[in-house]
């Protein structure tokens, strides 16, 4: 590549713009030699079958029969015909509102806290805050505690205290459920993020800080707003991209601790009525359909963060 | 760096003595400030801002530790304690017995108990393996280089984030059905080596690795692949530990589910849940396979993130 580099000032200006493009292209042959591997298994993998998923869509597809053409008839009905899917929206807001900047903010703020500590506790308080995402069914335990029964733990606690009479069904009375999902959604957040956050204040040079000093800071706060998080843009970025996705596809939690359908459909979301039609009843236009709602709705929300976010980044 | 070595001796005595200035007007001890450097602590800290940290990340984290801590208290009951009511929090005649009645379910299989572990175990270690590779590779040229399409291909990784699964898997299935992939090892691993996860956050916490240090590989001669591996490979481990902790989690639970269809290709996640689904009596049984398909991952990540703590020591990223 060094050698390269003395024949490139001449034709810039005498050839073509595509010509140029193109001897740029064969000087960072490496380049798209190192990207190959990557992206040769990502369009196989991912890629095509996203592709390929789009103009399901706009067929009526059963999984038996082939996929019959009812052009937009599938957006016509989601918006006009579907009542579930207007409370699926309805839902979704509410648990996108508070489990993304809520659970972003809780997430960096621990991050910061744990990144405060000697490097003992940092491993210790992150396996602990990380634990809940490590086990998968960790949060059926919820199910026990949140039980509709006098045994449910909550309950019996509760009944014990004297603060309730009877046992409340918080799993299936649709005035809690919404709290309690939110709840136990807010717990399991502590993942992929937070673990990238926790890296990129890893990644900080400690130079900054002796630097700092001497400047004059004088207490945490300024330390962190002056070098820390100035110093981590892309990690934030990443875990903002990251909070996103995980709060519009929230459904999961919701679904295996009320069940799905959940009672008056109180947390339903988009993700769950999609699984419902994908899954369950076996109706993947109308699935796809519902995704590429969301895909759209994720999109405009990821553009909006990252202009809010840009002054922080390259 | 350059223009610091241009000035005069003098010059440079000069702006010395006006910063030593400066932190006698704001009464900083000098001597303090590099006595709490050299012990590698926080220069800004103080005890009861520590304390006050401490304890207010402890009671959070007892909410955060309480299930995984309760499934393996859960799995060393007796099945005479399992049913009590109030559940207690501690194991009052703790017991191996769920575990031994695990393994002896597991020793009755029609394929061999170690068949399963075989699969897991070779299944995510070259998962892992490549898809650090992979990503490293790539996450490099795109956050580093400068060529046609960077911008595309950035963009292209972004969108994919937000794109979810449940939509795609039955597409996934017939391209992979195509080429012939379907009951192979490759159809449980090749789709998970290329995320754009795993690339998204090697592409973010590259970026933040100064431009100068890769010049000054190109400058000696360092070819691209070289500067990546030997150059900013290095800095990375905190994120590349992070990778690891993600990657391998992800991996050590896949379930084969409709790929792959022959007995002896099913992994241990699979086949625990098997075990565990046959109903109540198997209650303690089903918190000791969760116990055990817990321990790898924990270790990797106890591992991953003890190392992380070592790293800055020799980033070699001063500028």
């Amino acid at each position: 590549m060094a050698k390269k580099e003395k024949t490139v000032v001449k034709p810039i200006n005498t050839t073509s713009k595509r010509a140029y493009t193109w001897h740029l292209m064969k000087r960072n042959k490496a380049c798209y030699i190192m990207m190959l591997p990557f992206f040769a298994l990502f369009t196989i993998f991912t890629i095509v079958p996203v592709v390929m998923s789009f103009p399901l869509g706009l067929t009526s597809f059963n999984l038996v029969q082939f996929p019959r053409y009812i052009g937009l008839q599938n957006f016509y009905s989601l918006f006009v015909n579907d009542d579930i899917f207007l409370i699926a929206i309805r839902n979704t807001l509410i648990f996108a509102i508070f489990t993304g900047p809520f659970s972003y903010v809780l997430s960096f703020i621990l991050a910061w806290l744990i990144n405060e500590m000697n490097p003992f506790l940092k491993v210790f308080f992150t396996f602990v805050f990380y634990a809940p995402s490590m086990t998968p069914s960790a949060f059926v335990i919820w199910q026990l505690v949140f039980s509709g029964d006098a045994y449910g733990y909550l309950n019996s606690v509760l009944m014990d205290l004297g603060i309730i009479n009877t046992a409340k069904q918080w799993l299936t009375d649709t005035t809690y459920m919404m709290t309690v999902v939110v709840i136990v959604q807010l717990w399991t957040s502590m993942g992929a993020g937070f673990l990238a956050l926790r890296a990129g204040f890893q990644n900080i040079d400690t130079s900054l800080y002796e630097a700092g000093a001497i400047e004059g800071i004088q207490n945490r706060f300024q330390e962190l707003f002056t070098i820390t998080i100035p110093a981590m843009g892309p990690s934030l970025l990443f875990a903002a991209v990251l909070a996103i996705s995980g709060a519009f596809t929230v459904g999961g939690v919701g679904a295996s601790l009320c069940g799905l359908p959940s009672t008056n459909y109180a947390v339903h979301t988009i993700m769950n009525h999609a699984q419902d039609y994908g899954s369950i009843r076996y109706e993947m236009g109308y699935a796809s359909a519902i995704c590429m709602v969301l895909f759209a709705a994720m999109l405009i929300t990821n553009h909006i963060i990252r202009k809010a976010l840009s002054k922080f980044t390259d | 760096m350059a223009s610091d070595k241009r000035l005069t001796a003098a010059q440079q005595e000069a702006i010395q003595a006006k910063k030593l200035k400066k932190l006698r007007r704001k009464k900083v001890d000098i001597d303090t400030v590099h006595v709490k450097k050299s012990k590698g602590k926080h220069i800004n800290g103080s005890l009861g801002g520590d304390i006050a940290i401490f304890i207010l990340l402890a009671l959070l984290g007892i909410f955060m530790i309480f299930p995984l801590y309760y499934s393996i208290i859960q799995s060393f009951k007796p099945i005479s304690e399992l049913f009590v009511f109030p559940p207690k929090l501690y194991v009052i005649s703790p017991t191996a017995d769920n575990f031994s009645n695990l393994f002896k379910v597991a020793g009755n299989l029609w394929v061999p108990f170690s068949r399963y572990v075989f699969n897991s175990v070779f299944i995510t270690i070259v998962i892992t393996i490549l898809h650090v590779f992979v990503c490293c590779c790539c996450a490099f040229c795109l956050s580093k280089c400068r060529f046609p399409g960077y911008g595309f291909f950035n963009q292209l990784i972004v969108t994919s984030l937000l794109f979810t699964s449940t939509a795609t898997w039955i597409m996934q299935f017939v391209v992979m059905a195509k080429m012939g992939m379907i009951n192979t090892y490759w159809a449980l691993i090749l789709p998970s080596v290329a995320t754009p996860m795993g690339l998204y956050l090697m592409r973010q916490s590259m970026s933040t690795i100064n431009d100068s240090i890769i010049d000054a590989a190109k400058v000696d001669g360092a070819g691209v692949f070289r500067t990546c591996w030997q150059v900013v490979i290095p800095n990375q481990k905190p994120a590349i530990a992070t990778l690891i902790i993600f990657v391998f989690q992800g991996a050590w639970n896949v379930q084969g589910g409709a790929l792959v269809y022959q007995e002896d290709l099913k992994t241990l996640p699979t086949i625990m849940s098997q075990i565990a689904a046959s109903g109540i009596a198997r209650q303690g049984i089903i918190y000791a396979s969760a116990v055990v398909l817990m321990i790898p991952p924990l270790v990797i990540f106890l591992i991953a993130q003890s190392n992380v703590m070592e790293t800055m020591a020799n980033s070699g990223m001063k500028d």
